[in-house]
Formats: C-alpha cells, structure tokens, sequence
C-alpha cells in the first residue's frame, strides 16, 4: 500500500471540502477501499476517514424512509421497517457478501464499490477504468462477468453491487451533500453512469460531493423479489440478478418495476418493460417479449456471452413466482 | 484514543497503513487472529469489534481508536476455553487449524445475530424471528473459509453450543 495522509473529518463541511482534492478519497467502512489500496488499484494522497460522522440513523421522512450513509448494510436489511415495507432491499443486501463484510459495509460505500473486473483490479493490465488510454484487457480477454448491456469500446466492466439494484427498482434517490454546502438529489437509476469514453467515472459524483443519505419513496406492497444467479449459493458477486416489485389485480399486471444487476455497468433499468407489462395478462410469452426489450442490443464478449440467455430466463422465472405462472 | 484488544489499551499505531489485523498480531502480538488472503475474502481475520464481527485485514487501525476489540484469546484461556472452542475441540471441526480462530469468532458473533433477530439470505420469512437451520448455519459462516474442509464439524460445533444454549 502507498503510503497517504490519514484526516478524520469532524464535520461533513470538512469531509467535502477536503474530497474537493483529486487526490483525495472518502473512507468509510473501507471494505472495498481499503483492499484497493493493497492493490494499489487506489494511491489517494489523503484519506479522510467519515466513519464518525452523524449519518448513521434510519428515520422514517415523509411517507418514506432515509437511510443514512454511513448505516451499514447489516442494520439496513435488520432494520424492521425496511424487512416490512422493502422487503426488496433487505433480501438485496442480504444476498450479497458476508456477515462481516455487510457488518462494516455502508450504504454510502456500497453504491461507490468499484468493478470486480480482474483488469481492473491487477495493474500490470491495462484498463481504461483505472489507467485512462491504457486499453481495455477483457473485451478481447477474460470476460465471463462483464456486461452485456451498455458497454462500450473502452470498458466492459459492470457495477457489482446488489443494493444499488434493489434501489433502482424501488426509484430511490441519493442525496449528496456538495463542497459549497449546499445539496442535490439524485435518483439512483441515474447515480451510476455507462461507460463510454469515460470509464474511470463510475457515477455522477463531483469532486467533493459526499453522499449523505439515500431515500426511499412511500412503500408500494406487492410482491418484491430478488433473484441473484451466482457461481456458488453464498458469498459470491451475481453473474444476473433481477430485483422485482409486483402487483397483480385481476390476473393483470399493476406494476412491474424491475432492475437487472450483472448485466451492465450501472444497475439497469428500463421504463418500456414495466410500460410493457402493465395491463397485460401475465404469461410466458409476454416475459419473452419483455426480456426482448430487456436484451435488444445486447452484446456478449465470447465468455461472457451465457448472460443473455440467463438473463432472459432469470426475468421469466422471477416474473413467474411473482405471477403465479407455470406454478 | 487507544484500541482496547481483549481489555487492554494499545496506543494507535504510527503508520496508516498498518490494518488492524496487522496491528493485533505485530504490536498487540496476539498471534490467534490469522492472515490467510489479507483481501476479505476467507475469514481467517475475523475478530469482534464492539462485539460486532468483522474482517480484521480490512479495516485500518487507526480507524477504530476507542473501539474495544475481541480476538480468539479473549474468548478463553487454555485454563478456561469458551463453550464454543471445547465445542470446536469435541466435533474435531479443524483439521490444519489455520482458519479456526476466525471460524470461532464468527460462530460466536452468529449466535448473538441469530438471538438479534438478524435475518440472513436463509430466512424465509422476513417477518419472522430466524431459526437456527442447518441451513441459516452455512449461510451466516459463508464468510469463513476451511481449506481442509471441516464445515460438516463445523455446523455439528456450533449447533452443539445452541442447542447447549437454548
């Protein structure tokens, strides 16, 4: 690990205007970070550890909830009112990495955790995401869980989270609080960004914006689901996953909000599938027709190419349990 | 502020750098607390900070001046083992034994998740307080790798002590 400044911010004034430095990063519970910096994926001159800022509490705020940043995921996913009234975002949570992990994790930290793609992550390999210009290793490399949705000629990388997808299906905002002490909100189906000629940028965050909290509009009930397909049943990052809220009124859809997560480099999201489903009957040939739209333009890279067709089943199946289809 | 490791206060170390498993084993030397792949991924690191488990390997020290961490050996003592590591011995849940202190860490902190009402991926109902399945058992130890293979005794250690418990 290079060697860095270590500042603990008292204030979140102070924590924003020191992220305002390039070379500066926000630490938090450091579970990705920190083993970056071991990579020396990360060489911040400056860490300014957050960890001890006031935004650890879950209140309820209008008819929604807001969860602090700096609230782990465990307590998220514990947290009585979200297994009650989000029960999308705690199974989200819940299927991804380990006790401990999520027990340090944060909301704040979990929707900035960087790609698991091995050229990012090794840097003797190129990767336009860690080394701009240096070229892209795994389009025509090792590609087996990259993006098959939105990529570009840079970067196939994808977002590896599964909270960020639940978010996105749920339509919750981060809030960000800006060096000039002022705030913005931002929804997270636009947080985190394609790739295009600009991988290094994995989201919309400027130079000293911190998040502060994410919020989560009034609870819709319905059936909520979070289908994660992986290469072993605990402690591994989805190959796919769909998170699903559902509702159904006389055998016709009522909602459909859905997000994919494995498949790109943001959680994917798009509005014409719930368009589609709304007011259909539910049926295997119409899931068909939504993974059509799901998947036009899909491009596999060679290993990765399997993603397509699991995509376009782990939709089908999530959309049958939650219909009653094929039961 | 110092780190309190099982009661007693260390001061922060001079280097950042330096991870708060580094610093249990280097300048606390507690040795009981292992480093297997120093990323977070295997568990070997795992202690209890503020009786909450993490991956030691992962955290910087210096982040976590006034906290009060557990490793293995302020579990107990040779004199005066832990319920949970005369279990670790009676079901032979080790082979190599490299991964056991974290795996008696996190079995540890499992019980007291579970007695929280934790839920966990294997929860079936969410709105329900979580049983201790054999199956909620794997998935909150998915955390903690055993490269001999010792998960089978394993679960039959930690069951032991909660059925002991309950």
């Amino acid at each position: 690990m290079r060697p860095f400044d270590y500042q603990r911010a008292e204030r979140l004034e102070h924590a924003s205007q020191l992220a305002a430095d390039a070379d500066t990063l926000p630490l938090a519970g450091g579970t990705n970070l920190v083993d970056l910096m071991k990579l020396e994926v990360e060489t911040p001159q400056t860490l300014v550890d957050i960890s001890r800022l006031p935004l650890r509490s879950i209140a309820e705020e209008g008819a929604g909830l807001r969860i602090g940043a700096l609230v782990t995921n465990t307590a998220t996913a514990a947290d009585p009112r979200v297994r009650a009234d989000y029960p999308v975002l705690a199974r989200a949570i819940l299927a991804g990495a380990s006790q401990q992990l999520r027990n340090r994790a944060t909301t704040g930290g979990n929707l900035c955790q960087r790609t698991r793609c091995y050229y990012f992550t090794n840097i003797d390999q190129p990767c336009n995401k860690r080394e701009p210009g240096s070229g892209c290793g795994a389009i025509e490399g090792i590609a087996r869980i990259h993006a098959v949705l939105g990529t570009s000629p840079h970067c196939i990388a994808t977002y590896p989270g599964d909270m960020a997808v639940a978010l996105a299906a749920l339509d919750a905002r981060v809030e960000i609080a800006r060096e000039n002490g002022s705030s913005r909100s931002v929804p997270v189906r636009d947080f985190h960004r394609l790739p295009g000629d600009t991988p290094e940028r994995d989201n919309v965050l400027e130079p000293g914006e911190i998040i502060t909290a994410v919020t989560l509009p009034a609870p819709v009930g319905g059936t909520q689901l979070y289908r994660k397909v992986r290469e072993r049943s605990s402690y591994a990052f989805a190959l796919c996953s769909v998170a699903a809220l559902v509702a159904l009124e006389d055998n016709r859809f009522t909602r459909a909000d859905l997000a994919f997560g494995g498949l790109a480099h943001k959680p994917w999201h798009d509005p014409r599938i719930a368009e589609l489903l709304v007011g259909s009957e539910p049926s295997l040939a119409l899931f068909d027709r939504a993974a059509d739209l799901l998947l036009e333009g899909a491009q596999g890279y060679g290993e990765n190419d399997f993603k397509i067709p699991l995509a376009r089943r782990t939709l089908a199946a999530v959309l049958c349990e939650a219909s009653g289809v094929g039961a | 502020m110092p780190i309190a490791i099982n009661g007693e206060d260390y001061p922060l170390p001079a280097d950042p750098r330096t991870s708060l498993l580094d610093f249990i084993r280097r300048e606390a030397g507690l040795t009981g607390t292992k480093k297997g792949c120093d990323h977070g991924q295997c568990g070997a690191c795992t202690v209890l900070v503020g009786g909450v488990r993490i991956n030691s390997c992962l955290s910087l020290a210096v982040t976590n001046d006034g906290e009060e961490v557990t490793t293995i050996e302020g579990l107990g003592t040779l004199a005066a083992p832990a319920a949970m590591q005369m279990a670790f011995v009676a079901q032979d849940a080790f082979q190599c034994g490299y991964c056991t202190p974290g795996q008696i860490c996190s079995a540890t902190a499992l019980l007291e998740e579970v007695a929280a009402g934790w839920p966990s991926d294997a929860t079936a109902d969410l709105g329900a307080a979580p049983e201790l399945t054999d199956e909620e058992i794997r998935e909150r130890m998915s955390g903690n790798l055993c490269r001999c293979g010792a998960y089978a005794n394993i679960l039959a250690a930690i069951r032991e002590v909660a059925e002991e418990a309950a």
